[in-house]
């Protein structure tokens, strides 16, 4: 054992500490730190202008942003980061300033409570153009044999075939990603379905599965959401479920109803909405169709184009539809 | 006589089972848990996380210390990427070259500039600085942390009792379970992957410099002391020097911990090369996941290698100048060549300045991504089913699903709880001591409270098919390697490529080939756990006692009463070595099998971070720590017994 002197160790030991302290206090500016106020390391390195974008793992997500980038970029000379990270904590990065914007939100009416009405560290930055839809699919050629498939009340009747081995004896719908706003275990045991919930566990897993299904010619029920550039390669028919009512989904314990449409909506940070200058403008601005965001999702997703090439191919050919936004 | 001895441990445990079992059957209907033995954290844990978003902003605590450290690590990590930019790729590369010249010799200097050059013409080197600049802030700060704590367990008893079991909890955690709290106190991105990985790497390093320290040679400390130093001297000219090897092997875990955390950090924003995977995983692009996945498996050699070749170098006595071979070494010896190397990198920096060669030139480029999809296209289209006579991946897929998961988790779930808690102490028991045995009880026990104990059996069902899985064939391609030198050296290759390259690059090959569910989570599990299972295996093997083998070999036993009788028993540590890290291992990827469709704790672990449900969460990642003790409690190879 090596000699113990306690009260020189002590000292020193606080010594170090505060030295540390101190050093941390100077390191970054001394006083408070404020969390709302953080950014990427990896942001304005190279001493340009910088907008950092949430990217959602969806391909309509990361077409918004390869094109807003590319414009960010190419026209309005910005520096654009993308970071990827699921809607909720894209909120939370949102009012911390890690990231900008969020161009695609499906609607999340707690974190709009908390972070606009309350904090007021997000500001809305109006729509998107495209209005989203979430529902139970299954692919048309079977829809198209079975014709009554397309009721929810039938669906029993089919269980049968669309069990696997995951689904317990019951037929299987398949879920996607556990970030994604659903109802389905509630739905399934509210209506009363022989049907399991099995979940994907993320959207590229699910993708996979659906088109593995469309190559054998099986039938499958999915949740599934609309714009998505899937349904081009994948025919898909929409099951009818209760009819969705303004409030009908407010306990997610009883929700017996199908999901609304959704005007998709975008995002900024509040202090960036004020400062942004341009890039703020722009954003504000960025406003596209359904198809114009198929046709740029169908690139990344089905060429395997990098987004980037995807966006500057869509650029090159939609000058008209762009301009207005970078006015 | 090994025999007796579990016998006698058994005993009294045979004798309670005896007296439950026909309570078990004359109540078949207590099957999971019981209620009123749960506590439902969700309120407080849900309260508890609503708490620091609210007070994020505002509260002394986040002000003060929090906003402090995460702006600390962002200034860091800024530092050095700006110093690896500004190099640009001809002086980054040039540096590193030098410096593994200087540490590790001239060949893998070349590979290490190999390395560097293919991260760019993957189109990957800004994201590749991207991860060095976050690691080189992590494992520094890893390395640091570690080492103070491995100093005072090295050198106060007291303190070793009292970091051993947090070291341990650290050790068997699955990475992706803990993102989830980091996030919440500090937000996505760099910051609270940077803590993350420090957390996770810092534990090897703790553990070596403590063994390092502990196993120090007595009779050099004695020296040392009765020459009159202090302990502060002898700890710095006598006891850290002995133990540099250790040091340099934890510094070496650091780094190999770091890295694979680094990546999967990725899921909570840190940008680099792991997000490129990750994106790449959202669009089903393998190429483009494989694209960003080489560039780690790169780093990750490159690194490797030369932190190992730089600990021989180390370890073994330095050698005298007139011993420098060529002229060059010479030059490059000792604190000139330091400085040198250093000036040769900075001359090579400039140089690519004045060529206007600071980022990588585009038109170097090498794209692998549409080749690789084509081959994945092919394999998944004449794989997936209808292959003659052994079926296609998906029958395989349905089939274990079907005939070992499913009936393994119907039995899990459908045994009364306090037989599980019996046989768990029972287990370990026959391998360890009475104190392991109660740490594998109260580890169940625990996940019970938690209340989650059905979706904990759904999970622990999966890891012990895919570990049995990945025994059996890691045994039998051992056997094999073990044989002959020619087969490992072509295995080891495959071996490194399995076990750094990201596990997210596998997930979606797996659901291509074996559908959504719990079958994909076991494939990409056995593959990131076979690796390790080969290696030592085939290392345990080879190192029996030759004599032995020689001996029975003249006795005339044959080929597999050698295997049998002499190599199998011989090897046994290593056997139990390779179970008990197949066990962590598969762990840890079931878990992130919840992106593919494992459901269970994995799924739990994802929901939590992408929805930020600190309960659901954090309860989950608690029983992943549990469930990780316990299957290492099991399987830890008996030192005490």
């Amino acid at each position: 054992m090596p000699a113990r002197h306690p009260g020189t160790g002590r000292t020193r030991t606080v010594a170090a500490a505060l030295a540390a302290g101190t050093a941390l206090a100077v390191l970054t500016g001394c006083g408070a730190a404020d969390m709302t106020r953080q950014s990427s390391p990896y942001a304005a390195a190279r001493g340009a202008k910088t907008v950092t974008l949430s990217v959602q793992s969806w391909v309509g997500a990361q077409a918004n942003t390869a094109v807003a980038s590319y414009l960010l970029e190419h026209e309005l000379g910005y520096r654009v980061d993308t970071v990827q990270v699921d809607e909720v904590p894209a909120w939370d990065a949102l009012s911390q300033g890690r990231v900008d914007a969020i161009l695609e939100d499906w609607g999340h009416p707690e974190q709009e409570k908390r972070y606009v009405t309350d904090k007021k560290t997000v500001t809305p930055g109006g729509d998107l153009g495209v209005t989203g839809h979430i529902g139970w699919f299954v692919p048309t050629y079977f829809a198209e044999r079975h014709p009554d498939v397309t009721d929810w009340k039938n669906l029993d009747r089919y269980a049968d075939q669309l069990r696997t081995p995951e689904s317990r004896g019951k037929g299987q719908l398949m879920d996607g990603s556990p970030s994604y706003v659903t109802n389905d275990k509630a739905l399934v045991r509210n209506l009363d379905l022989d049907y399991e919930v099995v979940f994907a566990g993320s959207e590229a897993a699910q993708i996979t599965q659906i088109k593995q299904f469309a190559k054998e010619g099986k039938p499958f029920l999915t949740y599934w959401y609309k714009p998505q550039w899937l349904f081009e390669r994948v025919p898909m028919t929409e099951v009818k479920l209760p009819e969705y009512q303004q409030g009908c989904d407010a306990d997610p314990e009883k929700v017996a109803c199908g999901y609304p449409h959704t005007p998709l909506r975008k995002y900024l940070n509040t202090r960036f909405a004020e400062s942004g200058g341009k890039a703020a403008a722009f954003l504000k601005k960025f406003h596209w169709t359904v198809e114009e965001q198929n046709e740029v999702s169908l690139m990344i997703a089905e060429e395997k184009l990098p987004p980037e090439q995807a966006a500057e191919k869509w650029v090159e050919r939609n000058r008209a539809v762009w301009e207005p936004w970078t006015g | 006589m090994l025999r007796h001895r579990a016998a006698r441990k058994l005993l009294p445990l045979a004798v309670v089972a005896a007296a439950l079992v026909p309570l078990a059957l004359l109540f078949p209907g207590a099957g999971s848990w019981p209620a009123p033995l749960a506590v439902d954290l969700s309120g407080p844990l849900g309260r508890a996380g609503d708490w620091i978003i609210d007070n994020r902003d505002s509260h002394p605590l986040f002000l003060y210390f929090f906003g402090h450290v995460s702006n600390a690590v962002v200034i860091c990590v800024r530092a050095v990427y700006s110093v690896l930019l500004a190099a640009g790729w001809l002086g980054v590369t040039a540096f590193a070259g030098l410096l593994a010249w200087r540490l590790a010799g001239l060949r893998l200097a070349l590979t290490c500039v190999a390395s560097f050059v293919a991260c760019g013409l993957l189109g990957m080197w800004v994201p590749t600085l991207q991860t060095l600049a976050l690691m080189a802030v992590a494992v520094g700060a890893a390395v640091v942390v570690g080492a103070l704590l491995g100093l005072a367990a090295g050198l106060s008893a007291r303190a070793d009792r009292a970091l051993r079991p947090v070291l341990d909890t650290m050790q068997v955690l699955p990475a992706f379970a803990y993102l989830l709290p980091m996030v919440l106190v500090f937000g996505i991105g760099v910051p609270a992957a940077v803590l993350a990985t420090v957390v996770y790497a810092a534990p090897p390093m703790a553990r070596l410099t403590a063994l390092g320290l502990r196993e120090a040679d007595a009779g050099v400390l004695e020296a040392s002391a009765s020459l009159g130093a202090t302990g502060r001297q002898r700890l710095f000219t006598a006891r850290l020097p002995l133990a540099r090897r250790q040091l340099l092997l934890g510094v070496n875990q650091a780094i190999m911990t770091g890295l694979s955390m680094a990546v999967i950090a990725s899921v909570i924003g840190a940008g680099g090369l792991g997000d490129r995977v990750y994106q790449a995983l959202a669009s089903v692009d393998v190429g483009a996941a494989l694209a960003a996945g080489i560039p780690i498996v790169l780093l990750a050699v490159v690194l490797d290698r030369t932190a190992d070749a730089a600990g021989n170098r180390l370890g073994a006595s330095t050698p005298g100048p007139a011993r420098e071979r060529s002229l060059l070494r010479r030059v490059f010896a000792g604190w000139y060549g330091r400085l040198l190397t250093v000036l040769a990198a900075v001359a090579a920096a400039v140089a690519g300045r004045i060529a206007g060669a600071a980022l990588w030139p585009d038109s170097w480029l090498v794209p692998i991504a549409e080749p690789v999809n084509r081959a994945v296209a092919w394999m998944t289209a004449h794989l997936y089913t209808g292959v003659p006579v052994i079926g296609g991946t998906a029958d395989w897929a349905a089939r274990f699903t079907g005939w070992i998961l499913d009936p393994m988790r119907t039995g899990l779930q459908a045994a009364p709880w306090w037989l599980l808690l019996l046989l768990a102490g029972a287990l370990a028991l026959l391998v360890g001591t009475w104190r392991t045995a109660l740490t594998a009880v109260l580890a169940l026990a625990a996940i019970g409270v938690l209340g989650v104990w059905e979706p904990s059996l759904d999970t622990l069902s999966q890891v012990l098919a895919a570990v049995a899985v990945t025994l059996v064939l890691g045994f039998a391609i051992s056997l094999v390697a073990a044989r002959s030198a020619r087969a490992q050296r072509l295995l080891r290759p495959v071996l490194d490529v399995c076990q750094t390259m990201p596990q997210f690059v596998y997930l979606i090959p797996v659901v291509a080939l074996f559908g959504v569910g719990r079958a994909p989570a076991a494939a990409a599990a056995i593959v990131y756990a076979l690796p390790a299972v080969i290696r030592i295996t085939t290392q345990g093997l080879g190192e029996v006692n030759p004599a032995a083998v020689e001996s029975a070999r003249s006795l005339g036993a044959t080929r597999s009463q050698l295997l049998r009788q002499v190599q199998l028993p011989l090897a046994r540590p290593a056997l139990l070595l390779a179970v008990n890290q197949a066990v962590v291992l598969v762990l840890a990827v079931v878990i992130i099998g919840g992106l593919v469709g494992g459901g269970a704790l994995g799924y739990d672990v994802v929901l939590g971070l992408a929805q930020g449900d600190l309960a659901t969460g954090l309860v989950a990642g608690a029983s992943i720590v549990c469930l990780g003790l316990l299957l290492d409690r099991v399987t830890q190879p008996a030192k005490e017994a």
